[in-house]
C-alpha cells in the first residue's frame, strides 16, 4: 500500500450495499447476455454460456426476475438521496463542463450526482417496463392470459426497454472507469477524502462535518 | 436431410442466403379447401392424425360438430363449423378446415429467434423443424392466423407441415388423400388458382355473386387458399382474417430495427472509449486530497460549524479514519 493510499478513507458503500449492487450486476450481465441471444441472430451464440437455446428460454426470465428482487432492495436503500434537487437541474444543463473534466465550474454535489440520479431512475423506469412486459411473454405461466395483441405490444416494449436499459448501463461503467477511484468504491467500499472533495463535496462536508467556506469565521 | 436442406429458401434467425442453386423448377405446390364442396366429415382430421402419428386428448362438446374444439401440438388441421344466417333468413352451414395457411411472407419464421427453427421449402411450404426450437413462443406471435402451438409435454412448437415429408417424394398430403368430396385438391399453385377460377365462374353461375379465392396478398399469398362462396366476408368463416398480414409491433422489432438497436449499443460503448481517448479520466490530485484534510481539520477546531465525526458519529455513512 502506498503511502498515498495510507491516509484516512471515507466509507462511501458497506458491504451490504456492495454485495447488492454486485448482485443486480452479475444478474444484469446474464440477463443481458441470455436476452441478446434472443434479441439478434448474429448474437445467439450467446446461448452457449446457458446451456443451448431452450436453456436460455428456460433461465432468462428467473434471472430477469433475480434482477429485479435485488434491485428492488438495492433502490429503497438509494432512493431518498437520488430524489432530483434544483442544483441537479444546473449540473445537468453544465453537461459540457462535466464531460470535459471541469468540475470545478459544477455546483457542489451530494451523495450522488445528477448523472447518476437521472441513471437510477432510468433503470428503475426500465426494470419495470422489462419486469410488466416480461411477464405478459413468459410463455410458460402467463402468456396464456394475454390477447396475442397485448403479448406483441409487450415483445416490443421489452426490447425498447432492454436497449435503453443496456446503453444506460454501458455509460454506467464507463462512467466508473472514467471517475477514477469509482470502482475502489463499489469494489472494496472506501474513497480518499480527496475524491470526495472533488466528486462530492456536499456529501463530504455532511459526513465530516467540515465546514461550508461562507460559514467560516476565520 | 441432405439433399433436402438444398430446397430451403428460408431459415429463421439467419442473416445471410440460403443455399440457392437448386430451384423449384416444376413450381410452388398448393392446397386448395373449396369450402363450397366441404361436407364436414373430418376425413382430412383423421388422415391427419393418422399419417403424423398424432392422437389428443378426448375434448368436450362444445355445442357443434367442431371436435376438437380448437387447433393444439397434436391437432393440427380442424374443421370450423360455423351457422350464418345469411340476409334472405336462410341457415348457411360454412365450414372451413383450418391449419397453418404456408404464408410465402410468414410472420412465424420472421418473428422466430432460433436459427434454422422454422424454415421455408422452395416448394413454398413452412416446416417447423423442433430440434431447433427453442419454445419461447415468438412464432405464435408472429403467426397472422394464430395457428402455431406450443405442446405442454416438450414445450416445442407444431403445426400443420403440408405432409412436406409426402411432399418431399412425390405425394400428396395426407388429408387431400382422404377427402370424399374433391373438396381439398392439391397441385402447383398456378394450376390451383386456375382450378379455383373454374370453380368460382361455376359457383357465381349458380347465384354466389360474391364467391371468389382466399390467397391474401398481405402476407404475399399462401400456399394453402380457400375458395369461398362469400369472399367478401372471409369473417363468416368461424373469424377467417379479413386482411391478414404480419403485425406492425412484430415488424417493429424485426428487420430493419434489430441491427440498428445492436449498432446503437456498440455506439454507446464507442462513444465512452474516443471519450477516454479525447478527454481521458477525470483523477483527484495531491491539491485535492490536501484540500480535503483541510478542511476535515477545520472541522476537528470550528466547534460551530460542526463535531468531529469520531466523537459524534452520523447513524449511518459514517467515516473511518485508518491510520
Amino acid at each position: 500500500m502506498s503511502d498515498d493510499e495510507r491516509r484516512a478513507t471515507l466509507v462511501r458503500y458497506g458491504a451490504g450495499e456492495r454485495t447488492n449492487h454486485w448482485l443486480v450486476a452479475l444478474a444484469f450481465v446474464l440477463a443481458a447476455f441470455s436476452g441478446l441471444a434472443l434479441f439478434h441472430p448474429a448474437l445467439f451464440w450467446l446461448s452457449n454460456f446457458f446451456g443451448g437455446g431452450p436453456w436460455t428460454r428456460v433461465l432468462h426470465p428467473f434471472i430477469g426476475l433475480f434482477m429485479v428482487i435485488v434491485f428492488v432492495l438495492l433502490a429503497a436503500s438509494f432512493w431518498d438521496e437520488n430524489r432530483m434537487r434544483p442544483a441537479d437541474w444546473q449540473w445537468l444543463r453544465q453537461y459540457r463542463d462535466v464531460v470535459n473534466n471541469r468540475e470545478e465550474r459544477l455546483p457542489e454535489v451530494g451523495r450522488y450526482n445528477a448523472g447518476q440520479k437521472l441513471l437510477f431512475f432510468v433503470i428503475v423506469a426500465c426494470l419495470l417496463g422489462l419486469l410488466l412486459s416480461g411477464i405478459v411473454i413468459w410463455r410458460a405461466y402467463f402468456s396464456l392470459y394475454f390477447s396475442v395483441g397485448v403479448i406483441r405490444l409487450a415483445s416490443l416494449l421489452h426490447s425498447v426497454c432492454a436497449l435503453v436499459l443496456i446503453c444506460a448501463i454501458l455509460v454506467h461503467i464507463y462512467a466508473a472507469i472514467w471517475v477514477k477511484g469509482s470502482l475502489h468504491a463499489m469494489l472494496r467500499g472506501t474513497v480518499t477524502p480527496g475524491w470526495a472533495w472533488k466528486h462530492h463535496r456536499a456529501w463530504f462536508r455532511q459526513i465530516t462535518h467540515a465546514p461550508h467556506p461562507r460559514s467560516r469565521t476565520d | 436431410m441432405a439433399l433436402q436442406s438444398l430446397d430451403i429458401v428460408r431459415r429463421s434467425a439467419t442473416t445471410m442466403p440460403e443455399p440457392g442453386v437448386r430451384q423449384s423448377y416444376t413450381g410452388k405446390v398448393a392446397k386448395l379447401i373449396d369450402t363450397t364442396k366441404c361436407i364436414g366429415c373430418k376425413a382430412c382430421q383423421v388422415a391427419c392424425m393418422e399419417w403424423n402419428d398424432l392422437r389428443d386428448d378426448i375434448g368436450t362438446n362444445v355445442g357443434s360438430y367442431q371436435n376438437p374444439a380448437d387447433l393444439s401440438d397434436r391437432s393440427w388441421t380442424l374443421m370450423r363449423f360455423a351457422e350464418y344466417e345469411n340476409p334472405k333468413g336462410d341457415l348457411e352451414w360454412l365450414i372451413r378446415k383450418d391449419g397453418c395457411m404456408h404464408c410465402a411472407d410468414p410472420g412465424c419464421l420472421k418473428a422466430c429467434p432460433s436459427p434454422g427453427a422454422i424454415v421455408q421449402y422452395s416448394n413454398g411450404i413452412v416446416d417447423f423443424h423442433e430440434e431447433n426450437c427453442i419454445g419461447c413462443g415468438y412464432c405464435v406471435t408472429g403467426c397472422p392466423f394464430d395457428i402455431p402451438r406450443i405442446s405442454k409435454k416438450d414445450k416445442k412448437a407444431y403445426k400443420c407441415t403440408l405432409c412436406s415429408d409426402r411432399v418431399a417424394v412425390g405425394l400428396e398430403p395426407a388429408c387431400i388423400k382422404a377427402c370424399p368430396t374433391g373438396a381439398l385438391v392439391f397441385g402447383t399453385k398456378e394450376e390451383m388458382q386456375q382450378h379455383a377460377g373454374e370453380r368460382i365462374e361455376d359457383l357465381k353461375s349458380r347465384g354466389f355473386e360474391h364467391a371468389g379465392l382466399y390467397d391474401p396478398a398481405g402476407v404475399g399469398g399462401t400456399h394453402v387458399m380457400y375458395v369461398l362462396h362469400h369472399a367478401d366476408q372471409p369473417q363468416l368463416y368461424s373469424g377467417l382474417a379479413v386482411d391478414p398480414h404480419i403485425s406492425l409491433m412484430v415488424r417493429a422489432w424485426n428487420g430493419r430495427t434489430k441491427p440498428l438497436a445492436l449498432a446503437a449499443m456498440a455506439l454507446t460503448a464507442l462513444a465512452g472509449f474516443f471519450h477516454f481517448v479525447r478527454v481521458g479520466p477525470n483523477e483527484i490530485d495531491e491539491r485535492d486530497e490536501a484540500a480535503a484534510r483541510q478542511a476535515m481539520e477545520a472541522a476537528q477546531k470550528a466547534p460551530g460549524a460542526g463535531t468531529p465525526p469520531a466523537a459524534n458519529p452520523p447513524p449511518n455513512r459514517n467515516t473511518e479514519l485508518r491510520p
